[in-house]
């Protein structure tokens, strides 16, 4: 699904000097990530549209950058570990299931189907998560140096609202057009009779998947709203405590 | 308002068990309690006002109220006023933000002055742990027996109420029988609740997760193509002794928590090992019936030797660890002298 995660800010520690230190030290690795993932992502986007200029048509498109993106897409794993060491105050839920989502679709849908790979369903989607990206990464190292533009910040919770949807339907359109691929081949999945007495079908899993996009989208869309409404309005909104 | 309210609660009271706490009065006994007369010493009555906890908005005033009444009594007298409000869905409380009061909790044995303030909180619509136990359990008891029996639409109309070939189907039936309703028998007769009730929505949590497991495991358990363990005779019955020792062990831990605790009551003490040898394991763990319980599981997952019934044991032995440690960290805070060896789940280990 497409990634808009909330903001990660540095928490500041108490008086402790050891803390200070770590504080530094986590300060220091969360402005290298990010800038590292800023770059990658313009890269990818960089990249994107020379390859467009210069062949005229997406066709072997995703070929082009598939390196770039499995590499940058899955390393951006780390960052359920710096909301489960405390680094970053995110939910480590909430970033676990955005970060698996992303995953889940380079790696075992257009990484593994290749049948699928020239959909424009697929160019809809990488477009949207390299803006995507670009922006929430260098509103995170805008953040970490104290230094944030507007227009970054404006950016980052209002191209949500267009992108959102968006890079949904990328997604979908591209699972929906992977899925009789799947069942010809037979994929990922395992029948019975077998010594584990367990059968999977990739097939309707991936059924399964676009069924839960529909309960998933609208409460992941309504929470950046919300958010979009404190930090750009500063709304106070009352938590419905449980 | 306030003696009448008391002399309301006194039936409740004697129901529930809880020592009724009679208002102090002379030795006057034959003579019926006149609400006029009161103790010969000066009586300081409470008042109480209950806030919403949210708002601050004065939801009660509770005047004229005993000294020694209990929280229970007060949400009784809450529930009066606020007829939506049953007392199981009451949470009050001294501070908006702080932990819940206990109903055994004695008014003027709190920090409170003669006007007390009390937050109130909605806990939302309660359900009885014994109802959701029930419930939860009696689901995976029929789910199974159905694919057992292989109720039609299940699997391919051809093989409709017929029989496994395999004699493992049949024990594996009969165990996982046996262990729910176990467990059902146990809900009735054997445990003794510190909660009567717990929020409504977590009985469809709770049955999602156990119906779904007990079909997903059934499924493929009971299924025409079903492949016997490897190892045949010597792993099922390494297994079914596994299963029956661990289900003997966790029903003498029952027993063992059971006895703690007199009837009606809810009262917290260390347990320690019995005459029973299966008890003896709470020499080194906090919370063995959980460790039996993963035994019997992993009985199953070895009997069966289902991949579906792995992932239960897993699943249920991460969520019991969690309970496991909980348990084990209250005890340490609310007992000085809690034996330094034990752990919370898995000795030495967990």
């Amino acid at each position: 699904m497409a990634s808009s995660e909330e903001d990660g800010t540095v928490e500041e520690k108490e008086n402790n000097n050891k803390k200070r230190t770590k504080s530094t030290l986590a300060t220091a690795w969360l402005t290298f990530y990010n800038i590292a993932m800023t770059a990658g992502w313009l890269v990818l986007a960089i990249a994107m549209m020379r390859f467009y200029v210069q062949k005229g048509t997406h066709k072997g498109l995703y070929r082009s950058i598939a390196r770039t993106l499995k590499f940058f897409q899955t390393f951006a794993l780390v960052e359920v570990g710096h909301c489960a060491i405390g680094i970053v105050r995110t939910s480590v839920i909430v970033t676990g299931v955005q970060v698996c989502s992303r995953i889940f679709m380079v790696w075992f849908i257009t990484n593994s189907i290749r049948q699928i790979q020239n959909e424009e369903s697929v160019i809809l989607f990488l477009v949207v998560w390299t803006v995507t990206e670009v922006t929430r990464y260098s509103y995170y190292t805008f953040k970490l140096l104290n230094h944030l533009p507007y227009f970054i910040k404006w950016a980052r919770y209002n191209f949500f609202i267009v992108l959102y949807p968006l890079g949904v339907a990328g997604e979908l359109l591209t699972i929906y057009a992977a899925l009789p691929f799947v069942r010809r081949s037979g994929m990922y999945s395992m029948r019975l009779p077998n010594k584990y007495n367990v059968s999977f079908d990739y097939y309707y899993c991936l059924i399964v998947v676009m069924l839960s996009y529909i309960p998933l989208f609208p409460q992941l869309y309504f929470h950046m709203l919300r958010q979009r409404r404190k930090v750009l309005h500063g709304e106070v909104i009352v938590e419905k405590d449980d | 308002m306030d003696a009448l309210a008391l002399e309301a609660t006194g039936g409740k009271k004697a129901a529930n068990g809880v020592a009724a706490a009679a208002p102090p009065l002379p030795a006057a006994a034959p003579v019926k309690r006149k609400p006029a007369k009161k103790a010969k010493k000066a009586v300081v009555f409470f008042e109480v006002e209950i806030l919403d906890a949210k708002t601050k908005d004065k939801l009660c005033f509770l005047d004229k109220v005993e000294p020694n009444a209990t929280i229970g009594e007060i949400k009784s007298m809450f529930h009066k006023s606020h007829p939506q409000w049953y007392p199981a869905r009451q949470s009050i409380r001294l501070d908006p933000k702080g932990k819940s009061l206990k109903d055994e909790d004695v008014l003027q044995h709190l920090p409170v002055g003669t006007t007390a303030t009390f937050y109130f909180r909605d806990l939302g619509a309660q359900i009885s742990w014994v109802t959701v136990f029930l419930t939860e359990y009696t689901g995976p008891l029929v789910i199974y027996l159905m694919f057992y029996f292989r109720v039609p639409f299940i699997y391919a109309p051809k093989y409709d109420f017929t029989t496994s070939k395999h004699w493992v189907v049949h024990l594996a039936c009969m165990c996982h029988s046996f262990h729910y309703v176990k467990r059902l028998l146990e809900t009735l007769f054997v445990h003794r609740f510190s909660h009567g009730t717990m929020p409504l929505r977590n009985i469809f949590k709770n049955c999602t997760y156990y119906w779904g497991f007990a079909a997903w495991m059934a499924y493929y358990i009971n299924h025409p193509l079903y492949t016997p363990p490897i190892y045949g005779e010597q792993q099922i019955r390494l297994a079914l002794i596994l299963f029956l020792f661990c289900q003997i062990g966790n029903f003498s831990i029952h027993i063992a928590l059971r006895n703690l605790r007199p009837p009606g009551s809810k009262t917290r003490k260390i347990p320690y090992p019995t005459k029973n040898p299966f008890t003896w394991i709470f020499l080194l763990v906090s919370c063995p019936n959980y460790t039996y319980e993963l035994g019997s599981w992993l009985g199953f997952t070895l009997m069966t030797q289902c991949l579906p019934v792995a992932f239960f044991t897993l699943v249920g032995f991460i969520q019991m660890t969690v309970w496991a440690k909980g348990k084990h960290r209250s005890y340490l805070k609310e007992f000085r002298d809690y034996p330094p060896l034990r752990s919370p789940i898995l000795p030495f280990i967990l």
